[in-house]
């Protein structure tokens, strides 16, 4: 079980196999990615703001949870902050499993908690100037169904 | 003492991201109406409590919470992570 916060790029090729390197009695793995939106074209880009500390403290606890309601024999979540550009990666997450019914449910069990409940403040600039990302009821919604 | 920490459009209105705070509030409520009648920028920022979040000690937790032996506050809007 894995969490890592950073500003750098990460490589989620090179990321996904060496999550799936040694692992045993593994049939699936589900791997996910956010990236920036473009928004046809009107963002320039976009500024991640985060509660170091709490930040991993919360994500860790969502992990936690994950492993407590699915069979997973591994995981991984990695979240970016600071300064990025349309196209790029915000944030991935991997999960194995023995079968992908746990590995699937999981993998959305952590998007969804992770939008609400980690402590990221999405901040985008564009034509008309700049405006924090404000939250959406059905992000909120979504953890209903858990 | 308490550490007091402002994230995203809160770090924005009040205009400084953490300030040191000497305060006997009970509860985070206690310490937001403090805040408020301090000056302005703070009354703006905490206007409205149903567009804010509040994390004791790294942990999300309700306006009505206990700030006994809390080390740190955090006040911020809606997370939107992923």
């Amino acid at each position: 079980m894995t969490v890592r916060v950073q500003e750098a790029p990460f490589d989620m090729g090179a990321e996904v196999e060496a999550f799936g390197k040694g692992l045993k009695g593994v049939g699936a793995i589900v791997t996910f990615s956010g990236i920036v939106r473009d928004e046809e074209g009107t963002l320039a880009r976009m500024v991640i703001e985060h509660y170091a500390g709490m930040t991993e403290k919360a994500l860790e606890k969502i992990e936690a949870e994950a492993v407590k309601r699915w069979n997973l024999a591994e995981s991984l979540i990695i979240h970016r902050f600071g300064e990025m550009a349309p196209g790029d990666q915000i944030m991935m997450v991997a999960t194995a499993a023995r079968h992908r019914v746990d590995a699937f449910a999981a993998a959305e069990f952590l998007m969804d908690y992770l939008k609400s409940r980690a402590p990221f403040w999405k901040k985008e600039f564009g034509e008309d100037g700049d405006s924090w990302v404000a939250a959406k009821d059905e992000d909120e919604a979504a953890l209903d169904r858990w | 003492m308490i550490d007091v920490l402002y994230f995203a459009w809160v770090r924005e209105r009040i205009g400084l991201p953490k300030e040191k705070i000497e305060t006997g509030a009970a509860t985070v409520a206690d310490l937001v109406e403090e805040l408020r009648a301090r000056e302005e920028r703070y009354a703006v920022a905490f206007a409205d409590l149903s567009a804010l979040r509040v994390a004791v000690d790294q942990e999300l937790t309700e306006f009505d919470a206990s700030l006994e032996g809390a080390r740190e506050v955090a006040f911020f809007p809606p997370m939107t992570g992923g």
